[in-house]
């Protein structure tokens, strides 16, 4: 079990208070000296934090922007505008919401490669990584609609699109878009509804994210050595040892969020977005923000019907194919601890993994930059390959290489392991 | 004595207080499905957004070959004065061989062919193909092109290449005069 000591205080109002409302119990065995996390913990294991810190800057960023933002099609871009050149600060606290949603997800992307990597996915850690999904899956949900809100050309373009992926569903495809937009096309009401749901989401991150630490503090944290800490020396208190290990973090964390913010606030945006929406002159190329670009290539890269051969009759058409390719990319995931087959967790002692481990990263990279090309020349043809590997990789690879792969032996415990290295 | 009663089982081993549990729970579901269909149905376009007048637009200004685009509905439509040449290559076409079979003729209407009438939005993921102003990239084959995924349309809005579904739509509309085109 991960619990250490029990909270124990010299103060009498400390003690009054914990016996009626045990909330400094709560802070010191989830985040104090009573959690007990592995000694071994490398800094991969720093991105859960970061995660953390990048929702709170974006609550509170994203409420003081509410207080200056109107969710008007006719003035939402000019509130926008005066956040930036009138308010005070404006600018500084509308870069860091825009630049932190980036930061907020290069955290996470580390964070699920980490899990990948080291196995945290794997039993007993099953119903962690599930809820981690969740969280994913609201991320992208919240930060679509966030960036609806300043009713740019990218804004309702990219509202348009996204939308539209919903009319491939059949027979109710068509209704259901009509119930997101509440009209005809993007118009006011969607972005009404948009900016309603785009402030409440984060709440509801907030609520499973206390799942997400609860489900992690049964089994305790997972570790480089894949293995279970079980002996007397294989744990240190999360406090003062993570505390300061995830301070250390923040710090080098804010030093590159910063380089971002000061320095090239734009850099992670599109140009576009600095044109007011206009419902009938669609932009050159539309380009989601560069985090969706790897699921925006595997939607893309399916342009065939899956169909009865030598007939006309199709059973998926094209435009279907590729929307469940895309939702489908990220729920194959929550199938990812019962597809890995191998009793290892951490990639260190399964070379082969590894290997593939890696393709999988090269993959996801090609993927983020076919995403952003236009669909022409070779790009179709690559953004195809590259969606075929990802599944290969989860749906083929995963499954055989668990039970083919010649793992490397395992340490005895996490301490001798580390004494050794000592 | 009742209670004893009513938890007397019968035959088959269900008794008169289950069926009040399953029947309580069961109206309760009702009773909450009926009151969640509100907020569902707020999320639908309201009377204002449905009463959304027809538009009448003048068709005297465009020229043969040329082509506006008006707003409807918070969408683009495009109105196409075609030529003759435009008309034939339409017509011309093998309907077999499209992806979303329609003749031309059911998709003007009779004597008026001249003009083509469709929505503005392209059938793959909605955005406006290019085509109607002068100069327009038409794509393959003369009708318009979706700078979004690359579909091509011909000079009747059919699909003829690329991601897109179905022929751009043709909404409801008469006219009103010679001249006058009425929308919805």
């Amino acid at each position: 079990m991960a619990h250490g000591p029990a909270f124990e205080t010299n103060s009498a109002v400390v003690k009054w208070i914990d016996d009626r409302l045990p909330i400094f119990s709560l802070i010191h065995g989830s985040l104090g000296a009573g959690y007990l996390a592995p000694r071994n913990l490398n800094y991969w294991w720093n991105f859960g934090s970061l995660a953390g810190l990048c929702l709170v800057i974006q609550i509170v960023t994203g409420i003081v922007l509410a207080m200056h933002y109107t969710p008007n099609t006719l003035m939402a871009f000019d509130s926008v505008e005066r956040i930036m050149r009138d308010v005070n600060y404006g600018w500084l606290i509308r870069y860091m919401h825009a630049n932190g949603a980036s930061m907020f997800f290069i955290a996470v992307y580390i964070h699920i490669l980490r899990g990948l990597y080291y196995g945290s996915y794997k039993a007993p850690r099953e119903m962690l990584w599930m809820i981690g999904l969740v969280i994913f899956l609201l991320m992208m949900a919240t930060a679509f609609m966030g960036y609806v809100l300043p009713w740019g050309q990218m804004s309702f373009w990219g509202a348009t699109v996204i939308t539209n992926l919903f009319s491939a569903i059949p027979v109710v495809g068509d209704h259901i878009v009509t119930l997101l937009w509440g009209g005809f096309s993007v118009d006011n009401p969607t972005l009404n509804r948009f900016f309603s749901l785009h402030f409440l989401l984060p709440f509801v991150i907030c609520g499973v994210v206390i799942l997400h630490i609860w489900a992690l503090h049964l089994p305790g944290s997972n570790n480089p050595l894949g293995i279970d800490a079980k002996g007397k020396g294989d744990k240190i208190p999360f406090h003062p040892f993570y505390t300061v290990k995830d301070a250390f973090g923040v710090g080098v964390f804010l030093i590159f969020f910063s380089l971002f913010l000061f320095y090239a606030p734009n850099a992670l945006g599109h140009p576009d977005n600095y044109i007011p929406a206009d419902p009938m002159v669609t932009p050159d190329s539309i380009v989601p923000e560069w985090y969706f670009l790897p699921f925006y290539a595997i939607l893309r890269s399916i342009t065939f019907d899956i169909g009865i051969p030598f007939t006309d009759i199709v059973i998926i058409p094209a435009k279907l194919l590729g929307v469940l390719a895309m939702f489908g990319s990220i729920l194959l995931l929550f199938a990812l601890p019962w597809l890995d087959t191998s009793k290892v967790r951490s990639a260190k002692f399964r070379p082969t993994y590894r290997i593939f481990f890696w393709f999988l990263v090269v993959d996801m990279v090609i993927l983020t930059i076919v995403g952003g090309k236009k669909p022409e020349g070779i790009w179709p043809v690559v953004g195809l390959i590259g969606t075929a590997y990802y599944f290969l990789h989860f749906l083929v690879v995963m499954p055989l290489l668990g039970k083919i792969e010649q793992t490397l032996p395992l340490p005895e415990s996490i301490a001798k392991a580390c004494v050794k290295k000592a | 004595m009742s209670t004893i009663e009513n938890t007397v089982e019968g035959d088959d081993g269900v008794n008169r207080r289950d069926f009040l549990h399953v029947a309580a729970a069961g109206f309760g579901a009702v009773g909450a499905a009926v009151a969640v269909w509100p907020f569902i149905d707020q999320m639908n376009p309201a009377a204002d957004t449905l009463a959304l007048a027809s538009i009448e637009v003048d068709l005297s200004k465009i020229a043969v070959g040329e082509g506006v685009v008006v707003k409807w509905r918070g969408k683009p439509v495009f109105i196409r004065h075609r030529t003759a040449a435009e008309i034939e290559e339409a017509k011309a076409v093998d309907v077999g061989a499209l992806v979303d079979k329609q003749t031309d003729a059911e998709r003007v209407l009779p004597g008026k062919e001249e003009w083509l009438v469709v929505l503005g939005v392209c059938t793959h993921l909605g955005c406006v193909p290019l085509g109607t102003k002068t100069g327009d990239d038409r794509g393959e084959f003369g009708g318009w092109f979706c700078p979004c995924h690359g579909s091509h349309y011909d000079t009747s809005g059919r699909i003829r290449k690329g991601p897109a579904p179905r022929n751009l739509e043709v909404p409801g509309y008469a006219f009103a005069s010679d001249t006058v085109l009425k929308i919805g």
